[in-house]
C-alpha cells in the first residue's frame, strides 16, 4: 500500500495546505543591530532577558516568542492542539520548562538547526492529516548557552577560528492552522542523516551543506521541479563556507542555485561589521529569519514561492571529544504566498 | 630593560603558539596549547633551558604556562632531592601550589563579584 500523499522517496504533498496564520520573533541585541533588526517583532538588549542565568533567558525568549503568536492570532494556550518545539540544549530544556509554563500538549523536537523546519514538516502532518487544528511551532538559541553546551563557556575568552559561527540570540515561533489566511506549507520533504566525515565544530556549514544538497535533490526529483521553480532555496545556516560548498555540491548534481539560494545565517548578520566569522547560526537563527524577515516577503507577496531547508548537525559534546565526525540533517519545507 | 626582556621573550612565546594555532589550520585547539605548552615548559626546564630564560626575562617566561610546567618540573627535581622517588611525586603540585591556590581563590571572588556578559 502506498501512502496517499507521499510524492517520490522523501517529500510529501499536502492535500490541503496548512496556514502559517501568525509568527512572531523576540532576538537579542546583535541581532536587533543586523541586517534583518527591523523585520522581528521585540528586540531584549540584556543577554540576561532579567532572569538569573543564560538558560533562563532562553527560556523567556521562546516563551515570549509563543505568547506573542498567541495574542496575534488572538488565541489562549487551550485552543492550541499541540505545541511542537525543541532547542540545543540537554534534554532540550527550553522548549520542556516553556512547555511546562505553556500546559499545551508538547511534542519535544530535536533536530538541532533545522528544529524549526522539522517543527513546520511534522506540524502541517498533523494538520493535514486531520489530527490538529492549530499548531504551535517554535524554536530557540541563545549565544552564551549554546557556547557552554557545545564548545568553551564564553568567559574563557577561546580564540574563534575563521569558519566558527555565531549564535543567534533569539527564539521564532508560529501558528500552524488548517484554515485562514497567510503563507501555506504545500510539501515537506524529510531529511536523511548525512555525514561526509567532518568532525570540526567550527565548521559546522561545511559539515552541513552535504545534508541540505541531499534534500534539495531529493525535494527537486520527487517533485519534478527545478531551481527555476522557486523565487528563493533558503538554508538555515550553512555560513559563507557551507552555502560556498551547498552550492558546488548542487553544481555536481546539475542544479545551479546561484542567484536563488540564500542562507539565514548570511542574511541576519552583517559580517563586515558585526564580527561573526562566518554567519549565523543555531536553531534561533533560521527561526527568526523564517518566521520574521521571509514571512513578511511571503506576506508582502514579494517572495511566492520558498523552498526553506532547516539544517542541524546532529553531534553532542560528548561524541566531539570520543573523536567522532558529525552526522547533520536537512528538513525542507515549500512555503507559497 | 628587564621589562623590555620580558616582553620580548613572552611575547615571541605567544606569537608561536598563535602561529602553530593559524598555521595549522586551526586543528591545534587553545585544549592543545594549554597542555603543549606546560608540557613543553616540563621538557625544557627538565634539560635546563628554561632556567636561564626565566633569569633573563622573568615574568616574560614564568607568566606563559610554560612557566607552570617550570614550576613542576623543578618541584619534581627539589623534591626528589629531599624526599627520594615519593617526592617526584608531590614536588611539582607543592611547588605551584601557591599558583594553583590564588587561581581557585581569585576565581572565586571574580565569580562572587562579577557576572559575566557572554
Amino acid at each position: 500500500m502506498t501512502a496517499a500523499k507521499k510524492v517520490g522517496a522523501q517529500t510529501v504533498a499536502f492535500a490541503v495546505p496548512p496556514v502559517v496564520s501568525a509568527t512572531a520573533t523576540v532576538v537579542g541585541a546583535k541581532e536587533g543591530q543586523g541586517p534583518l533588526g527591523n523585520t522581528f517583532d521585540k528586540v531584549i538588549d540584556d543577554p540576561y532577558c532579567g532572569e538569573e542565568s543564560w538558560e533562563k533567558a532562553e527560556r523567556r525568549l521562546l516563551q515570549e516568542a509563543f505568547e506573542m503568536t498567541l495574542n496575534k492570532a488572538n488565541l489562549k494556550p487551550r485552543d492550541v492542539d499541540y505545541l511542537l518545539a525543541g532547542d540545543l540544549l540537554n534534554q532540550i530544556i527550553s522548549a520542556n520548562f516553556v512547555a511546562r509554563a505553556l500546559a499545551i500538549p508538547f511534542i519535544g523536537l530535536y533536530g538541532a538547526c533545522s528544529t524549526i523546519y522539522e517543527g513546520l514538516a511534522v506540524g502541517a502532518m498533523l494538520i493535514d492529516g486531520g489530527f490538529a487544528a492549530n499548531i504551535l511551532v517554535g524554536s530557540s538559541s541563545h549565544y552564551s548557552t549554546a557556547e557552554k553546551q557545545f564548545r568553551f563557556p564564553t568567559e574563557q575568552g577561546v580564540q574563534r577560528t575563521p569558519t566558527a559561527q555565531w549564535t543567534v540570540t533569539g527564539a521564532g515561533a508560529l501558528l500552524l492552522t488548517a484554515t485562514g489566511t497567510g503563507p501555506r506549507v504545500t510539501h515537506a520533504t524529510i531529511g536523511r542523516v548525512v555525514d561526509l566525515g567532518s568532525g570540526d565544530p567550527y565548521n559546522m556549514g561545511a559539515a552541513m551543506a552535504p545534508a541540505a544538497a541531499d534534500t534539495m535533490v531529493h525535494h527537486l526529483t520527487d517533485t519534478q521541479r527545478r531551481v527555476e521553480d522557486y523565487d528563493l532555496l533558503l538554508t538555515g545556516d550553512l555560513g559563507i563556507y557551507g552555502k560556498e560548498l551547498l552550492e558546488e555540491l548542487m553544481r555536481s548534481y546539475g542544479h545551479d542555485l546561484s542567484e536563488r539560494h540564500n542562507d539565514c545565517g548570511i542574511l541576519i548578520f552583517d559580517r563586515e561589521n558585526q564580527d561573526v566569522h562566518a554567519g549565523g547560526s543555531g536553531c534561533g537563527c533560521p527561526a527568526t529569519v523564517t518566521c520574521g524577515f521571509i514571512m513578511q516577503k511571503l506576506r508582502e507577496r514579494k517572495l511566492n514561492r520558498v523552498l526553506g531547508v532547516g539544517t542541524g548537525a546532529l553531534m553532542s559534546p560528548l561524541t566531539t571529544g570520543q573523536g567522532e565526525t558529525i552526522p547533520t540533517v536537512g528538513h525542507a519545507v515549500v512555503l507559497e504566498a | 630593560m628587564i621589562f623590555l626582556k620580558a616582553f620580548l621573550v613572552g611575547g615571541l612565546i605567544c606569537v608561536a603558539v598563535q602561529l602553530l594555532m593559524d598555521l595549522t589550520n586551526f586543528k591545534v585547539t587553545p585544549g592543545h596549547v594549554l597542555v603543549g605548552l606546560v608540557t613543553a615548559g616540563v621538557a625544557l626546564s627538565a634539560v635546563g633551558i628554561y632556567e636561564p630564560l626565566v633569569k633573563f626575562a622573568g615574568a616574560g617566561a614564568t607568566v606563559p604556562l610554560s612557566g607552570l610546567g617550570h614550576i613542576l618540573a623543578q618541584g619534581a627535581i627539589k623534591g626528589v632531592d629531599r624526599g627520594g622517588l615519593l617526592g617526584a611525586f608531590n614536588g611539582g603540585v607543592a611547588a605551584a601550589a601557591a599558583g594553583i591556590t590564588a587561581a581557585v581563590v581569585f576565581g572565586y571572588f571574580a565569580a562572587l563579584l562579577f557576572k559575566p556578559k557572554g
